[in-house]
């Protein structure tokens, strides 16, 4: 019998994410720390295996190195197989042609011979910037069921918001007869989800074919879904009804961490069904001797301090009289005495000086106009020092 | 470090925390929010450069079984070497082994096999933080025959059960076993280095000779003239004989000090399970304690140890609690000095309390 999968998973990890700025500067987007101890990377490859997709290729590009290593070889997803599981695939040096990848196309079609590989009926194609749960399962299903060639994930998302997305027009069998990206007048308030399963043999040929096309920006939004629309070939919209968050932007990211807190949260990580798993680091439980509320707090963590609505990841230190307040720490970072941190997203690895300050009350900072709506956010790595204030809105990406 | 294999024994004096050991042998008693002790001896093993490890069983061993899987927490999982289980082996004259001698000759077979020239054999009894290598260089420097490690405190209300004098070299001049003491001793702590055909010998000799009791038969005469150091070590020590000295060796964490020894390095490694961060709601109150990844706190937690999933209801109030994982403590409950194993779900309203010296213990999958 011949080894073969039945769906491939190709997750799209190479993006830049320039939109989180300071977050992104030396790592990729997926790799960014979400919900005290994840990673975003964390919610597709938790999906594909709780899916039983076991199969995933991870497309990196940008910044590859901490994503490498936390994926690793995929054990902490179960996604170390001796057939199968995770590969990183970057970009390589051929005989006739060498490049980086140029669009989401083009990063797939270079890595076809690795499909292949697998002699897979349908692939998944994924991306590494959002947070959600998804049973994949289903979503193939729905695409055998229609026989389709092409099949998109999508959500109904807030008219006013619809042209920040593709947008999908459908008739009342699910099927797209149009598809437009971030229409100026959408028509529909249906948006995709950049979540497709293609019928192996029909994503070979349109990737071939866009190849092929000067003009194309190997894009699958502008390029390759058009063309297969074109050609009329059968698509399918396959509803998702759940929660969805596209972290791209300090405050969509903020948002999607806050909407992790209370007791009765948007978006529940507590369920066992569907476990989200990740590369748990080896710590201790947190040690908490302050007044915390309405927070998360990971392992390692060793609270002495004030927390107040805030998302607090694995190994930070919060020191007596120090207070953090709606505010992201993504871990490893040290709040020392009598520190304020408010309305901030801090990154790995940052030490936040005695009595310093940082960010602003959120009545007042959410009401700054900027890049970050008044987020405060320091970039991995960086110092600021006893007493500095470094003020609302504020995207700081060296020592203070 | 000069090559060395591990041998741990998993199940030692079990009877002595019976509570704790109904369900599973000592080396996989659940401690400090996470870890089980086998953690300690494996995990400094591992740290110390040593990347073959028998695991001797004895029985019960499931529990221990599911925790150590394949060794990969511990780096063990290995082509060479790596993290062998050595189950009860049994020939026709005996079935389960009766005492530490048997237990040893069982891993003779493994020991022969071996191409380490040095073995550390340790217990998975007490929570300590040994640098093996550190013994090995001073066994190898002593040229000794046995190095046996020891541990200066105040003797207890239990007595002992080795206790060394030695000269001022820390060559062993005699051992006292069992024997009613005051002031501080020097207890052996179960751990001893031998050259791997040195060991093989000394179990051939004393299982021809029918010998029962390695320390007895074994140990206290080759003390007596013989070639024998103790090595000190110096750090944290506490022993697991009681559901007592648990409740100490756990609340003992609370100790930023001792934390910091044990933990600091983040070096410890246990079983990984990806439980969600804790969460602490609006009414949550949370006093000098530990908790861990998994846990919803909506009440009040004083000077306690959650383990991973324990939900504190509203209104509850735990107070010097050792509450193993995936409890589950209803709304407006009250628990003090309770020490609850794994799964317990305890209703709302619920009073429960015992005391430092003798804690209120619940059993395994317990609804109350």
């Amino acid at each position: 019998m011949l080894r073969k999968k039945e769906c491939v998973a190709m997750l799209l990890a190479g993006g830049q994410g320039s939109r989180l700025y300071a977050l992104t500067s030396n790592i990729a987007k997926p790799a960014v720390c979400f919900g005290a101890k994840y990673r975003i990377i964390d919610f597709p490859l938790s999906n594909c295996i709780n899916s039983g997709i076991d199969t995933v290729g991870v497309l990196t590009q940008y910044q590859p190195l901490i994503l490498n290593e936390y994926v690793g070889n995929g054990q902490p997803w179960d996604l170390d197989r001796t057939f199968g599981g995770v590969h990183i695939l970057s970009p390589y040096e051929a005989k006739t042609d060498t490049s980086w990848y140029k669009g989401t196309a083009n990063a797939i079609y270079q890595n076809i011979r690795f499909i292949k590989m697998y002699d897979p009926e349908y692939v998944l194609i994924l991306s590494g910037d959002h947070i959600y749960k998804m049973d994949y399962d289903k979503m193939l299903a729905a695409h055998k069921a229609a026989g389709a060639d092409c099949t998109i994930a999508c959500m109904k998302v807030p008219m006013k918001e619809a042209s920040r997305f593709g947008i999908l027009n459908t008739n009342p069998d699910g099927s797209i007869y149009e598809f437009e990206e971030k229409p100026k007048q959408p028509k529909s308030d249906l948006a995709s989800m950049g979540i497709y399963i293609f019928t192996a043999s029909k994503l070979y040929k349109y990737l071939e074919l866009d190849e092929k096309d000067p003009n194309s920006e190997k894009d699958f939004g502008k390029n390759v879904l058009p063309a297969m629309l074109n050609a009329g070939e059968k698509m399918y919209s396959y509803r998702f009804e759940g929660y969805w968050k596209d972290v791209g932007t300090i405050s969509s990211l903020w948002e999607a961490n806050m909407d992790l807190l209370g007791a009765v949260p948007k978006f529940d990580l507590r369920d066992t069904e569907r476990v989200i798993h990740s590369r748990s680091p080896l710590a201790p439980p947190a040690y908490v001797e302050g007044k915390v509320v309405n927070s998360m707090i990971a392992n390692g963590c060793e609270i002495e301090g004030t927390v107040i609505n805030s998302v607090i990841g694995t190994n930070c230190v919060i020191e007596k009289g120090a207070e953090v307040k709606d505010s992201v720490l993504m871990g490893n970072t040290v709040v020392k005495a009598g520190a304020k941190v408010n309305y901030s997203i801090i990154d790995e690895e940052v030490t936040i000086g005695k009595k310093s300050t940082v960010g602003d009350e959120i009545e007042r900072a959410s009401k700054i106009e900027g890049k970050t709506n008044g987020i405060t956010v320091l970039g991995r790595g960086l110092t600021v020092g006893d007493g500095k204030c470094v003020p609302a809105g504020e995207i700081i990406d060296k020592n203070v | 470090m000069a090559s060395t294999v591990g041998v741990i024994f998993s199940s030692t004096n079990d009877e002595n925390v019976p509570e704790l050991t109904k369900v599973r042998s000592k080396g996989s008693i659940p401690y400090g929010g996470r870890y089980r002790l086998v953690d300690f001896a494996l995990s400094c093993m591992v740290n110390s450069g040593i990347t073959t490890v028998g695991m001797i069983t004895k029985n019960n061993y499931q529990s221990l079984m599911d925790h150590l899987g394949s060794g990969k927490e511990w780096d063990l999982a290995r082509k060479e070497g790596g993290l062998i289980l050595l189950p009860p082996y049994s020939d026709e004259s005996e079935m389960l082994y009766r005492n530490r001698l048997e237990g040893l000759k069982g891993s003779s077979a493994f020991l022969k096999k071996c191409k380490e020239d040095f073995v550390v054999v340790a217990d998975s009894d007490a929570v300590y933080k040994l640098d093996y290598s550190k013994v090995i260089e001073q066994h190898v420097k002593t040229n000794a025959d046995l190095t046996l490690v020891y541990h200066e405190h105040e003797c207890g209300d239990v007595n002992s059960y080795m206790m060394f004098n030695t000269d001022d070299n820390d060559q062993i001049l005699s051992i006292d076993v069992n024997q009613p003491s005051k002031g501080v001793r020097k207890h052996y702590i179960n751990v001893f280095v031998a050259r791997t055909s040195y060991l093989l010998n000394l179990i051939q000799t004393a299982i021809a000779r029918g010998y029962s009791s390695f320390s007895g038969d074994v140990l206290v005469p080759a003390a007596k003239g013989g070639n024998i150091y103790g090595y000190k070590y110096e750090g944290y020590y506490q022993n697991i004989d009681s559901l007592q000295s648990y409740f100490k060796a756990n609340m003992d964490l609370l100790n930023k000090d001792i934390r910091k020894e044990l933990f600091g390095n983040r070096d410890i490694y246990t079983k990984v399970n990806d439980a969600p961060p804790a969460k602490f709601t609006d009414n949550a109150k949370v006093v000098n304690s530990l908790i861990h990844d998994g846990c919803l706190i909506e009440g009040t937690v004083e000077n306690c140890i959650l383990f991973r999933g324990v939900k504190v209801g509203k209104g509850a109030v735990l107070k010097n609690c050792i509450i193993m994982s995936e409890n589950f403590i209803g709304d407006d409950c009250n628990l003090a000095y309770v020490v609850s194993d794994k799964d317990v779900a305890i209703g709302n309203g619920t009073t429960l309390a015992g005391c430092a010296q003798k804690p209120y213990f619940i059993n395994k999958g317990t609804h109350i």
